[in-house]
């Protein structure tokens, strides 16, 4: 196996899952169980080595695996540790290939850690990447399945041993159908693989590098914390990022339609934006911020709310009125922002049709 | 009803008399080393200047930090065993996982993982096994342990498998003190057992506790019956809070908050306690603190009870003032308990807060002619640096831009003179001693935390059923049926569940019953 990358030690793995959960966007899931179950692996002996998907063979094959479920079943009915390993050999065997390496549908959140576990129990590598850059709530919403993976054959595995495969499936859409509904019958917390990909098709569709950019932003934050530096300034400086708002929470309104939790953030600015307001759109992750009516940052790109003071990042489901929020935007991977992907993770694709897509950044999309 | 509130903090044991709502007489006076015979000092000199008999007294509260300074400090913990229903789910993560080395070694790490548990539907996750559970038993007698939590994934659920786990272990394990998890904490697996592994390994400290402030009050010659207060700010009787140590946690930002709005008769504030290192502050909302919504460490080891959302500083009546290139800076270190001897105006040599407000004429205190030296610059800048952290800290704890009064309690409240960031300042009688006055009135609770199905059952009907399950938990805690209220409802719904699933907390409060 290649020598490129580095292998994860116990001490990267507070700050991953501390940038995990920032990329997580407000949604995602809270990695501290992924976090400790990696350790108590790494303890055990466990090697994992993140690779660039550069380092592998053009014909070589990767998985994409990840939890599905509920973020409040996450923290109760912790996994049994080995559902996405198992639908990973199950989807190995009905592909009826041998898997390479392992790859993160989504870094932003617990997903982040469950192909890092997954290639700890199969003694693979992981590729420094994955199909989101961020979270998103749904299974086709990644650049793979944007950019023409197979939807079958995909398998899910729950703690008792069962494993379901889903040999023929038309597309990604019955996929996410299809797996929600067999996944609340594992108790809303299984694990889900994906048909294996070839290391060229991965290469060209994963938002590279996620992975140790996940890393370097909770560095950047431990080490911002321990020297007593302005967190949130730290946070977009290594991320590349821009801060949009800083305010108090003056509302939040929460409704569930369609199985998802939807709501609106309202704050009131301070300091630079005193006398100025914004609004969130949430839906699990954060989708839109406007400043004074006007839209700044629209779903794909990134929306995070970190603590003002402490820098840590807010997830939506404890936003409440009184907290000191900073609003920060970092731009989405180009592969997300193409028409093919907005189609899928535009603002349209969430509800906002009356919104054309404008990158936070101003910046056009290079084809 | 003639009660009395005690504090028993790191410093100060402060105790106040109350007859209804009238405080009668506070007192002050220093924690001792074996803290029991500082309690009954604090209860002799407070029934002594209120010039009432001991016999009139008709309960006693009481606060401590006890429980939470043995965790804090790794003394005097039970060998426990840790017991989890849930296999083949939780496998990945044994109890204490994340717990601080040195305390897990403290209690003997002695954990097992067996079968049961329910999903979030209340299915179950495996049988109950109880020839497994017997086998742990034995594991547990030859060991010499005689102290169990269980825990059981989703038991706020359904605690079935806990329930039936506890016979089973009670049967085989005579005498054991068992704690089970549903008895104590929320959803979320680990910060619940966490919290149920602590209450168990403080249950023998807590006969010793308990039994010992009991021997204090009789000590006293008071007769009247006797509570602890919890993290809520409400109360447990003795033979509860022997059971359950661990609730205790917290109680003291609650009760000067509570006691803050009681003899302010300010029901929605800010409020500051500045002790004799730190201040803390909070924001009252109908007179209760507002809480943390994120997990609090206790020790070390994450727990979910609800703690008041407090923020502190290093600023108190006993902080350290130096002159610096930047200016002056104020604490955050200080002679602490030590003022009475290193402060200049009781003749030490250190310059303390309580040395600039006795300079600036603010209160009497000690020799001011030791102080009659300092610059008047020196301390109008001093002033001025004080009122600016306070400034801060209230602006953080601000919810909303309405002008809401602050209320400063605690011994070190001299240091506040006039209005902070232009907020009206309430300095009430007895402020010293508000958080006695604030474990003098604690009220009785009960709380639920379920995941109802509302397509099941409507969510007026989850709401009904939730409520007077809060109700009876209040009168099973010693409310009295009539005063309870509910005063807490959020219902939040869960994503990805089917059949809106949707997660109801509520809580009950009444008044204690008496007799």
């Amino acid at each position: 196996m290649s020598d490129k990358g580095y292998i994860l030690k116990e001490a990267d793995l507070l700050p991953l899952s501390i940038g995990a959960a920032l990329l997580g966007t407000g949604g995602g899931g809270n990695p501290y169980v992924g976090m400790l179950r990696m350790r108590e692996l790494v303890r055990k002996g466990a090697e994992v080595r993140v690779i660039p998907a550069e380092s592998l063979a053009d014909d070589a094959w990767v998985c994409e695996v990840g939890g599905i479920g509920a973020p409040v079943v996450g923290i109760e009915k912790i996994e049994e540790g080995g559902e996405c390993y198992r639908a990973m050999r199950a989807v190995e065997e009905a592909a009826g290939v041998k898997v390479s390496a392992m790859i993160s549908a989504e870094i932003g959140g617990s997903n982040s850690l469950e192909p890092i576990i997954a290639a700890a129990l199969a003694g693979l590598p992981v590729v420094d990447g994955d199909g989101m850059g961020r979270a998103f709530p749904e299974v086709q919403m990644t650049t793979f399945f944007i950019y023409g993976a197979k939807a079958a054959p995909a398998a899910i595995a729950d703690d008792k041993g069962n494993v379901v495969v889903f040999k023929e499936v038309i597309d990604m859409f019955w996929l996410e159908r299809f797996a929600r509904t067999v996944s609340v019958d594992m108790g809303a917390a299984a694990g889900l693989a994906i048909a294996p990909m070839r290391a060229d098709f991965v290469r060209r569709t994963a938002v590279p590098g996620t992975v140790t950019q996940a890393l370097n932003i909770g560095r950047s934050v431990l080490d911002a914390r321990t020297r007593r530096q302005n967190v949130v300034q730290r946070v977009v400086a290594e991320a590349g990022g821009k801060l949009f708002f800083t305010g108090k929470i003056t509302d939040v309104r929460r409704e569930l339609t369609g199985g998802f939790a939807r709501g609106h953030a309202i704050l009131s600015g301070v300091d630079a934006w005193a006398g100025s307001e914004a609004r969130i759109a949430i839906q699990n992750e954060n989708l839109v911020l406007w400043v004074d009516g006007v839209p700044a940052i629209m779903v794909p790109d990134l929306i995070v709310n970190l603590e003002l003071d402490t820098g840590e990042p807010i997830t939506t489901e404890v936003l409440r009125y009184g907290q000191r929020v900073a609003v920060i935007g970092l731009p989405a991977h180009d592969l997300l922002k193409t028409p093919a992907a907005l189609e899928i993770v535009g603002p349209r694709a969430f509800g906002y049709p009356e919104l054309t897509f404008v990158p936070l950044d101003g910046r056009p999309i290079a084809a | 009803m003639i009660r009395i509130g005690i504090d028993v903090g790191g410093t100060n044991t402060d105790a106040v008399i109350m007859d209804g709502p009238r405080v009668i007489a506070g007192v002050k006076s220093a924690t001792t080393a074996d803290v029991m015979s500082g309690v009954v000092n604090a209860l002799k000199a407070v029934l002594a200047e209120s010039g009432m008999a001991a016999s009139a007294v008709d309960v006693v509260m009481v606060g401590t930090t006890h429980f939470t300074n043995a965790v804090v400090q790794r003394r005097d913990l039970a060998p426990t065993a840790a017991v989890r229903l849930g296999l083949p789910a939780t496998a990945s993560l044994p109890p204490m996982v994340d717990w601080p080395e040195d305390l897990r070694a403290s209690i003997g790490n002695h954990v097992y993982l067996a079968h049961g548990g329910n999903e979030f539907d209340g299915r179950i996750i495996s049988p109950l096994d109880e020839a497994e559970l017997l086998g742990i038993a034995d594991d547990i007698r030859q060991k010499g342990i005689n102290t169990v939590a269980i825990s059981s994934v989703f038991s706020p659920v359904s605690n079935e498998c806990e329930k039936k786990a506890g016979e089973i272990f009670a049967k085989a394990l005579p005498g054991a003190h068992i704690t089970l998890s549903s008895e104590i904490g929320r959803i979320g697996l680990l910060e619940r057992e966490n919290a149920a592994i602590m209450n168990a390994c403080l249950r023998d400290l807590s006969t010793h506790v308990i039994e010992a402030f009991r021997t204090a009050i009789a000590e006293a010659g008071v007769k009247g019956r006797f509570f602890l207060t919890q993290n809520d700010g409400t109360l447990m009787d003795a033979a509860f809070a022997e059971k359950f140590p661990v609730l205790t946690f917290a109680s003291g930002p609650t009760n000067s908050m509570r006691g803050a709005a009681f003899l302010s008769g300010v029901a929605d504030a800010i409020v500051v306690d500045i002790g004799g290192t730190t201040s803390d502050v909070g924001s009252l909302q109908k007179g209760f603190p507002r809480q943390a919504t994120v997990a609090v460490e206790v020790g070390g080891v994450r727990t979910n009870f609800r703690m008041p959302d407090v923020f502190s500083i290093g600023l108190g009546g006993g902080s350290h003032v130096v002159e610096t290139e930047k200016g002056v800076k104020v604490g955050p270190t200080s002679v602490g308990y030590r003022i009475v001897t290193e402060a200049l105006v009781f003749g030490g040599q250190t310059l303390t807060t309580t040395d600039v407000a006795v300079a600036a004429g603010r209160i009497k205190l000690g020799d001011a002619t030791r102080v009659a030296h300092l610059p008047a610059d020196l301390v109008s800048r001093t002033e001025t640096r004080i009122m600016e952290m306070l400034e801060d800290c209230v602006e953080r704890s601000r919810l909303s831009p309405e002008p809401l009064p602050v209320i400063v309690v605690g011994g070190g409240s001299i240091l506040v003179n006039g209005p902070i960031g232009g907020l009206e300042v309430i300095k009430p009688n007895h402020f010293a001693v508000a958080n006695a006055v604030g474990a003098a009135i604690a009220q009785v609770s009960g709380e639920v935390d379920r995941v109802y199905a509302l397509a099941e059952m409507g969510r007026d009907k989850a709401l009904d059923d939730a409520k007077q399950r809060a109700v009876e938990a209040a009168v099973a805690a010693g409310a009295l049926r009539e005063s309870v209220e509910i005063v807490d409802v959020e219902d939040v719904p869960l994503a990805y569940l089917p059949g809106n699933a949707t997660r109801v907390r509520i809580k009950a409060v009444g008044e204690l019953h008496v007799g």
